[in-house]
């Protein structure tokens, strides 16, 4: 069992949780996961790290409320206590030597490339940070990524905050400018990244993206996790997220299918959460 | 007497047409009496051959002759002086190519039924005795186990019996490995599972649940941590696929994945909270015992049609034939010499939105005819030209093997592994290439039995107390 040290909503549908565990805490990096599940009953769902605390032997999760199991986490308060927690998986963003950087993130993947933008500050890198979100209601963490960036662009699709538009509008612009970079790390939607690949490709600036598929164990057993990348020289891989990603190079992955089978459970996913979203619902009548 | 029957007294199973719809266990076990007529088949050989064909060495003829006394508790005790989990291999062990091969009954007809009698000695122990086994006296020296399958909860029993302070590390949420996650309900009972890790914890073995060694912690920590040996016993790892166009189409598995859902996170259940694809038609492409459980799980999820689809004949399936056999009345399809060489997904040229979009609608494959001889003595599959054709699925779960786990090794330096991934070791000690550390089961022979694990595990407990002793 895992405490919840601290548990803070950071908007209406993003919570944040500092969880107990100090083992995962003493070895966890940026750009890491871990696997938890609610209670003894619940499924087993990868949430990516967004920091940890080595002293306190804390991790700290950020994560969207938009199924089953994260309706459950957020029911738990602090001092509650969730059934499973277990990490660091994955590999560590690589981030040595870099000296200039962009950051894109979108929505509550911003949680994820927080600690990324930090570790990168922390060394002397040149950060320059661009968030999106769908509108103010759902931004997160501006003054922590304005603490750890040179420049940020904060934009909102519908304009109610920052400037309107996607995270290509000002990446785009950069671009224009002649900026360069020494690499461009982008976590967020799959749609997004995709336009981020996309806009990041004719520069020809290595861009990483962080990908999250459906995954069972996350040590490399069962291959849910799995991804077609189409390598430079055209030849056809598959790899599995949780042994040789979450990162991987976002020119090669065939984000088409990845979104594809993202939404294979789509029909159970939905009718899962209005379920349990109704069983609340009772508890608090 | 001797009872000179040359036929087996039969398992009691659940009707083919009953069971294929639930996920309760098939095969119900022998009662007292079936016990009783089975084991006066055994002759009580001088020269015990089935012994020598046990990979753990069960002294089957002393636990039989307790039987024709009718004295089952002191027939568990023989069978558990040498075996951890009899339980378990009581239901899973390949007996007809192990002990029972060997058994001189066979010879003039068929052996004695010695995994029937020894899953009867255990489940009746299990039934009748709550005695929990004894705290085995310390000996203050402390051991690490990666894994709680087969091999592992084998070498934390052996060592816990000799004194030994041994904490098993088990990367999932439950204890069991492969007789959790992978090994169906209707086999194996996850409650039997269970039962062997708590007796094991009675031994005061610690199980440590969400540890990922090669990644919570590393081999080179648990030293520091005061182990002073280490048990690799990680399992088999990630599942290969064909390589054929199609294999990420929704509605595409590895039967681990497909298992792991039902098993592991019960899936099978009414309402569950981790999702699988139910029903239709379903391909299982292989021929071992992973895909004979993952197409009996199928059809019990509730599958119109199950094939196997194998690229060699009925006689090459590498799967148990009780499996088999139990299959085939259950009315799994059996599409032998044929090989898949697309897997063929739904797409609206109009509508990119359409939900069934990506999903699987059929198999393409190919006949094979068989040629000569391989290396190996087995007969080489060939193509037959033109002979491709649509078999009309909607779920594919591959079947194929898996390759060894990278965590491990590459976070542990040292400690060698052969060109497949496998870890290298001495066969008669199960030593690695690092001081110290010991490995055994699918870890480092690839995909294999529970029976051998755990010959793996009991091979490397001896080698770890003896490395210890003269340390």
């Amino acid at each position: 069992m895992y405490k919840i040290i601290h548990k803070k909503p950071l908007n209406l549908t993003v919570t944040m949780m500092d969880i107990e565990a100090p083992l995962v805490a003493r070895k966890a990096q940026p750009g890491q996961f871990i696997i938890l599940r609610v209670d003894a009953e619940g499924e087993r769902i990868p949430l990516t790290v967004a920091g940890y605390d080595r002293e306190s032997g804390t991790v700290r999760i950020i994560f969207q409320i938009v199924g089953a199991t994260t309706a459950c986490l957020n029911q738990k308060e602090e001092g509650d206590y969730i059934e499973d927690f277990a990490g660091p998986l994955g590999t560590p963003t690589k981030l040595d030597g870099l000296k200039k950087v962009c950051i894109v993130g979108g929505g509550v993947g911003c949680a994820i490339a927080l600690p990324i933008a930090q570790a990168l500050h922390a060394q002397g890198c040149d950060v320059t940070s661009i968030i999106g979100f769908r509108s103010k209601d759902l931004l997160i963490l501006e003054d922590e990524f304005k603490a750890a960036s040179g420049r940020l662009y904060v934009m909102t699709d519908d304009g109610s905050y920052g400037r309107e538009g996607n995270v290509c509008v000002p990446l785009n612009e950069l671009f224009a400018a002649g900026e360069t970079f020494d690499e461009v790390i982008t976590i967020g939607p799959l749609i997004m990244m995709k336009f981020v690949v996309a806009a990041t490709r004719p520069t020809g600036i290595p861009c990483t993206v962080s990908m999250n598929p459906i995954m069972i164990d996350g040590t490399g057993m069962c291959g849910g996790c799995r991804l077609t990348l189409h390598d430079a020289d055209g030849k056809t891989v598959t790899k599995f997220a949780c042994v040789d990603g979450p990162d991987f190079d976002g020119y090669a992955v065939d984000f088409d299918e990845a979104m594809s089978r993202g939404a294979m459970y789509r029909d159970f996913e939905r009718h899962a959460y209005e379920k349990t979203c109704n069983l609340f619902h009772k508890e608090v009548k | 007497m001797p009872n000179m029957n040359p036929k087996k007294n039969p398992m009691p199973t659940q009707a083919p047409e009953v069971r294929a719809h639930n996920f309760s266990e098939v095969a119900l076990g022998y009662d007292e009496a079936a016990a009783l007529d089975e084991a006066l088949r055994c002759l009580n050989c001088k020269n015990m051959p089935c012994v020598s064909a046990c990979p753990v060495n069960i002294r089957i003829p002393e636990f039989i002759a307790k039987i024709k006394e009718g004295d089952f508790e002191g027939a568990y005790q023989i069978i558990h002086t040498t075996s951890s989990l009899p339980a378990v291999c009581g239901r899973v062990c390949p007996q007809e190519t192990q002990c029972e091969s060997k058994c001189v009954r066979g010879i003039k007809g068929e052996p004695v039924g010695i995994g029937r009698l020894e899953r009867f000695v255990a489940d009746w122990h299990n039934a009748h005795t709550d005695t929990v086994p004894a705290v085995p006296e310390s000996n203050g020296h402390k051991v690490a186990v990666v894994g709680s399958g087969p091999s592992g909860l084998t070498c934390a029993g052996d060592l816990a019996k000799a004194g030994y302070k041994v904490t098993v590390f088990e990367a999932l949420h439950t204890a069991g490995g492969v007789l959790v996650y992978g090994i169906p309900e209707f086999r194996l009972p996850k409650s039997i599972v269970a039962k062997e890790v708590d007796n094991l914890r009675a031994m005061g073995v610690d199980v440590e649940t969400n540890i990922i060694i090669g990644k919570t912690l590393t081999v080179d920590e648990l030293f520091e941590m005061g182990y002073e040996a280490v048990f690799i016993g990680s399992g088999a790892g990630l599942p290969n696929f064909m390589g054929i166009p199609g294999e990420s189409l929704k509605g595409v598995y590895s039967a681990n994945e497909f298992l792991t859902r039902s098993n592991l996170m019960k899936a099978y259940k009414e309402d569950p909270v981790t999702p699988i694809m139910k029903g239709g038609n379903v391909a299982v492409v292989g021929g071992g015992n992973v895909a004979m459980d993952a197409a009996r799980t199928a059809l019990r999820l509730g599958a119109e049609h199950v094939y196997i689809v194998y690229r060699r004949s009925m006689a090459e399936l590498p799967a148990r034939k009780e499996e088999v056999e139990h299959a085939e009345e259950e009315g799994i399809e059996f599409l032998v010499l044929n090989n898949p060489v697309e897997i063929l997904g739904y797409h609206n040229p109009d509508d990119r939105r359409d939900p069934k979009n990506g999903f699987v609608t059929g198999m393409k494959c190919i006949r094979m005819e068989l040629g000569e001889p391989d290396a190996r003595g087995r007969r080489r599959p060939i193509p037959v030209p033109d002979s491709e054709f649509v078999l009309d699925v909607d779920t594919v779960i591959m079947s194929i093997g898996t390759s060894p786990n990278p965590l491990i090794k590459s976070t542990t330096k040292g400690l060698d592994v052969n060109s497949h991934g496998g870890i290298i070791v001495e066969e008669t000690t199960g030593a690695t290439t690092k001081e110290g550390v010991y490995a055994g089961g699918d870890a480092v022979t690839g995909a294999a039995t529970v029976i051998s694990a755990m010959g793996a595990g009991k091979t490397a407990a001896k080698a770890i107390d003896e490395y210890l002793k003269n340390k």
